[in-house]
């Protein structure tokens, strides 16, 4: 298995604070990985690092084979990583129509079939062209994260980093934007990076999962593990008890 | 269903109706139950009517909604008539709610032990010294550690589940009998979600609260509670005991249940509620 995302030793600080500290991940092509943790864990700065939203001060990060500095992207970059938000509604330009929002990434990377390629982009995330031409606040939480999905995949990207993107949703409405990332990922051959805070989730989406903790990770285990309950760090233990729902003792 | 002889709590037929400028929105339509010294779950997605319900029956709902009811009443007392004063002391003293998020509902600008403190004087005659040795000894009772300092810390200087924690404290202080929890965990982590669940239950059961535990989580509410009301569209859609949550009969609640990706259950795609019109009748 060749590697689609590799990060070595990576550190970022905030002041004195260490908010991710010396984290080593190595994601296969195609693969489907899922971080776990609490607020705090630093499970969102890794995927901001690994975006460039957020700059990284140590380690290494490379995207299939190719190495990336802490700071500045190319645009070769974000041809292959793309990213989906945890909140449907801050992510979305509140003053930008979805069809603006989907022309930008197509416009700042130069492609020229256009029309077609926001159409399709629309229908695959199941919207189909009648949204195209509404905002953002005319649409419910789930058309939302389509969209946002569809802002993503509109590039064609090699690798998707989800950040919480169902913890925003109803229950509901949460299986059908699991079932349509799934979806997308089997058409296109994605690599997913999705952290989440429901173990269940992660362990239905990801085939391996990081528990992470204070900024570190705890452990790094398959899913069949997880049902089998052959894991070590007590901390993973914890987070499947909570997983379970309450218990009067 | 066994109602109680004599109800903490009677609705009927309440309705929350608001006006818009594209005609009135019903966001409760009709809900009808009664409440003894139990604990009653509420769930529902976002907009089924849920939250309205626990703000009527607070008297927090926004002034240009309309409320009407056959029958709104505290014991003996009707809500519907009640003139806004008696409404005041009854909140807080008899009926209190805890909210979802400890950052947005508690006061920013007060610390923890004023807020408390506060409560305790507005509906209770009591000396400043007094007042503040009930709000330590309730700090206590809701497991922080360490009261004295909470009581002089402002809300953003403690972490949600302690402020979650404050809140519980501030609401269950002057003794309600009715207590009403708007998704009280849903904005902590999942491992102090227990924590705070567990201080919760015990608080409700030794002091024999009534309590209304209003949630979009119907595998958690079906844990806490004895009892489960199913909403969809602002009606109630199924009631039963949340022991026999597996026997639902109604398609919604089945289709809310078998959604939720759980570990070991190897389902793809996952099933997604196919929403009948006639749900909404």
């Amino acid at each position: 298995m060749t590697s689609a995302l590799s990060i070595r030793d990576m550190v970022v600080t905030y002041d004195e604070f260490a908010a991710l500290d010396h984290v080593n991940f190595d994601i296969g092509t195609g693969e489907s990985f899922g971080i776990v943790g609490e607020s705090g864990s630093g499970k969102s700065t890794l995927l901001r690092a690994v975006s460039g939203l957020a700059s990284f001060d140590q380690g290494t990060l490379s995207v299939n084979g190719r190495p990336y500095s802490g700071r500045k992207r190319d645009k070769e970059f974000y041809r292959t990583v793309q990213m989906v938000f945890q909140d449907p509604y801050g992510s979305l330009h509140p003053r930008q129509t979805v069809d603006r929002l989907l022309l930008e990434p197509l416009v700042i990377h130069g492609f020229t079939d256009i029309e077609t390629r926001i159409n399709r982009a629309l229908d695959e995330v199941g919207l189909g062209s009648g949204f195209r031409f509404r905002y953002s606040h005319q649409l419910s939480g789930g058309q939302r994260q389509r969209i946002a999905i569809a802002r993503a995949l509109i590039l064609e990207p090699k690798i998707l980093l989800l950040d919480e993107p169902t913890s925003a949703l109803d229950a509901s409405i949460q299986a059908e934007i699991l079932n349509l990332l799934e979806q997308a990922r089997r058409d296109r051959n994605l690599t997913f990076v999705m952290v989440s805070h429901d173990l269940g989730v992660i362990s239905h989406m990801c085939e391996r999962l990081a528990v992470m903790k204070n900024g570190k990770v705890v452990e790094t285990v398959p899913r069949k593990a997880l049902e089998n309950r052959e894991f070590s760090a007590d901390y993973t233990r914890q987070l499947l008890v909570a997983s379970e729902g309450f218990r009067r003792g | 269903m066994t109602v109680p002889v004599k109800p903490l709590l009677t609705v009927e037929d309440l309705r929350v109706t608001f006006p818009t400028r594209t005609g009135d929105v019903q966001a409760v339509r009709g809900v009808s139950f009664a409440l003894g010294r139990e604990r009653l779950g509420i769930v529902g997605e976002s907009g089924s009517g849920k939250s309205q319900t626990g703000r009527a029956i607070m008297g927090l709902t926004p002034g240009h909604a309309k409320i009407s009811a056959r029958k709104l009443a505290f014991g003996d007392r009707d809500l519907l008539t009640m003139p806004a004063r008696e409404r005041r002391d009854l909140r807080g003293k008899k009926v209190a709610m805890i909210l979802q998020d400890p950052k947005y509902s508690l006061n920013p600008v007060m610390t923890i032990g004023r807020q408390i403190v506060e409560t305790l004087k507005t509906h209770e005659k009591i000396s400043t010294s007094a007042a503040k040795a009930r709000a330590l000894a309730m700090l206590e009772a809701v497991q922080i550690n360490d009261p004295e300092r909470v009581f002089s810390l402002y809300p953003h200087e403690v972490s949600g589940g302690m402020g979650q924690r404050a809140m519980i404290a501030m609401m269950l202080i002057c003794g309600p009998e009715l207590l009403i929890a708007d998704e009280p965990t849903s904005a902590l982590d999942v491992t102090v979600q227990l924590e705070v669940l567990d201080i919760l239950d015990k608080l409700v059961a030794d002091r024999g609260m009534g309590l209304i535990f209003i949630s979009h989580d119907l595998r958690l509410v079906s844990s806490f509670c004895d009892r489960v009301i199913v909403m969809y569209a602002g009606r109630i859609v199924e009631e039963l005991p949340a022991a026999n949550l597996a026997d639902a009969q109604h398609p919604y609640t089945r289709g809310l249940l078998n959604c939720l990706p759980t570990i070991g259950s190897d389902r793809h795609p996952l099933p997604v509620l196919d929403r009948k019109p006639e749900w909404a009748l």
